[in-house]
């Protein structure tokens, strides 16, 4: 009990003083998932609406992919760009591996699929006749696609909250690319994993607050959104 | 005499839908100005060809648009873009009662203030210009069908294409924006094409009715042709036995309306201003015939029945439990009499006799 208590407040004390470690974790953390989330986000809302959108043999298969690759492990994605980056691999010469970029790389290949099956299904979930009323009001095909997605803009950004609440609190992938380099590459989740294991309890637990709020806010704007309800 | 070429013409148009057809049109044109039902029982192939009309589902024949085939020799978007639709749900979009409306215009392309001006005045012809900052997810139903009426109207469209849009209102409201469709549609003048399984929605708003059925258009005219010489058993049996006749309203006297009908004048229950064009439908077992008894006088007795008319049996067809019997008293009539009054008024062709029915059996439908 004394470890709990004695690590709260340790961990308070971290927080309010905005200790500069824990605040550069912090942004880093921030910056490479928001970026992986906004290349997801491109990627993955572009590749959703081509598959919802366009008539195709083996669809289903597709979106069975897509939806496989919703629960893809990190460490597997870790291990694959791990390989992709590794000194004499395929994309070696970059020099990539070990550096915030390689994490950006994994996480955008953990949430690429999230967003994009999550696309897929809030387009299928719009009404098949809004496609119809939509071409009888003089759509081209591509008017047609933005102005589905436009009409599927919260479950869009239902997508993009989870695909960012997805690589924020994943850990494989970015310490096995990130390397987990102090002021470097080291972000919340690896840096917590390391702070409990040394015992520094109280760095890990302020860590793990920040973590969850970040997943309460990500929660909280997304049980807004679920709770909206479609227009006649 | 050459007729005006059509708005829309339909030649063998069909459509498949797993190997069946669904819809086998040899012809159907939409004539410029005019409103034209496509009524008949669910599965008819009504909305299906509604959808074909408007290229929204694959098809087989040609469209022509005004002469022009759709395809070749004038463009499918271009021709979408002549069109309006609007479907049984409204299919709004989940912004405001104003970016709904002008959602057609900016698909179109059309400057801000054109997109304004037109957005305000289709918003106002269907009474929910205070609506119009209003989200569409907070509309009622009715509301929300207005809107997606307005927005349709908004485009100013060469064609409105109707797909039960008064289907699934409830009374309270279907009623009171069936009248402004119909205001609206006659002010501006609009083609339509409505599909309804209303056919009473379909005489009362179209100047043609195509009954459908089985994926084909089986008798194509005015409601009056329609509903009074029905091309074939199914046609009779979908609309029903009852005349349709077509009349000017004179005046109203007291609670019951004159009507002139054939240059015979019919009463009416109810209220009309003098001018008024109607159409009345008389059901036939509200039809009494009645002879004279030998040695009376004839015609000296007081009935409450406020039409009363010198008639010829023109035809008589047995309908198993009853009667039909088609008669002309300046107009035609139709009337369900039994066996037994059939003998014993001794009625066949050319037999003379008295029809009358009451006011209250008139149904009244306004037109225009």
């Amino acid at each position: 009990m004394e470890l709990i208590l004695d690590g709260l407040r340790k961990a308070f004390w971290l927080l309010v003083t905005f200790d500069p470690e824990v605040v550069g974790i912090t942004l880093l953390s921030l910056k490479v998932s928001g970026l992986a989330t906004l290349l997801s986000t491109v990627v993955g809302v572009s590749l959703g609406a081509l598959v919802a959108l366009a008539r195709f043999p083996g669809k289903r298969i597709v979106v069975g992919l897509v939806n496989t690759g919703m629960g893809l492990p990190p460490v597997v994605v870790g291990l694959f760009v791990s390989i992709l980056l590794w000194r004499n691999g395929p994309l070696g010469f970059l020099g990539m591996l070990y550096t915030p970029s390689a994490m950006v790389l994994a996480q955008t290949v953990i949430a690429t699929p999230i967003v994009m099956g999550i696309t897929v299904a809030a387009l299928q979930q719009l009404p098949q006749k809004l496609t119809l009323q939509i071409l009888a009001l003089g759509a081209t095909r591509l008017q047609l696609a933005w102005m589905l997605t436009k009409e599927a803009r919260l479950p869009l950004l239902a997508a993009v909250m989870a695909g960012f609440g997805g690589v924020i609190s994943e850990v494989g992938a970015s310490i096995m690319v990130g390397g987990n380099i102090k002021g470097y590459s080291r972000v919340l989740t690896t840096a917590t994993v390391m702070e409990t294991s040394r015992g520094n309890f109280e760095t890990a637990i302020a860590l793990g607050i920040i973590l969850l709020l970040l997943a309460y806010a990500v929660n909280l704007v997304l049980t807004q959104i679920q709770q909206r309800q479609r227009p006649r | 005499m050459s007729e005006p070429l059509p708005v829309i013409e339909g030649k063998d148009l069909f459509v498949r839908r797993g190997g069946a057809m669904t819809v086998d049109v040899p012809d159907l044109s939409v004539r410029e100005g005019e409103v034209l039902s496509l009524v008949g029982p669910n599965g008819a192939g009504k909305t299906t060809l509604l959808q074909a009309i408007s290229c929204l589902l694959p098809y087989g024949g040609d469209l022509f648009f005004r002469g022009r085939r759709v395809g070749r020799d004038y463009p499918v978007l271009a021709y979408r873009r002549s069109l309006a639709m609007v479907f049984q749900e409204p299919l709004l979009f989940d912004s405001t009662v104003f970016e709904n409306t002008a959602s057609g215009l900016r698909i179109r392309g059309f400057k801000k203030a054109a997109v304004r001006d037109a957005v305000l005045e289709s918003l106002g012809r269907f009474g929910i210009l205070h609506l119009k900052e209003r989200s569409a997810r907070s509309l009622s139903g009715g509301e929300a069908q207005r809107t997606s009426l307005a927005r349709a109207f908004a485009i100013r469209p060469d064609v409105m294409l109707l797909d039960e849009p008064f289907a699934s209102l409830d009374p309270m409201s279907r009623g009171p924006l069936i009248d402004n469709m119909e205001r609206v549609v006659r002010t501006t003048g609009t083609t339509a094409v409505l599909v309804t399984h209303d056919l009473m929605e379909a005489v009362r708003l179209s100047d043609r009715i195509a009954v459908m059925d089985g994926g084909r258009v089986r008798q194509v005219g005015p409601a009056e042709e329609v509903m009074n010489a029905p091309a074939d058993e199914f046609v009779a049996s979908f609309v029903g036995v009852g005349t349709l006749l077509r009349g000017r309203a004179e005046g109203s006297g007291g609670d019951t309306a004159v009507i002139t009908v054939g240059g015979r004048q019919v009463e009416a229950a109810g209220r009309l201003s003098p001018g008024q064009r109607v159409i009345l439908y008389i059901r036939p077992e509200n039809v009494t015939l009645s002879v004279p008894l030998d040695g009376s006088r004839g015609g000296t007795q007081i009935t409450s029945a406020r039409n009363v008319f010198a008639g010829t049996v023109t035809k008589v067809a047995s309908m198993g439990f009853y009667q039909k019997v088609s008669l002309d008293c300046g107009f035609p009539l139709v009337s369900y009499i039994t066996g037994e009054s059939r003998e014993s008024l001794g009625i066949a062709e050319g037999r003379r006799l008295t029809v009358s029915f009451k006011a209250t059996a008139v149904h009244v439908i306004k037109k225009g």
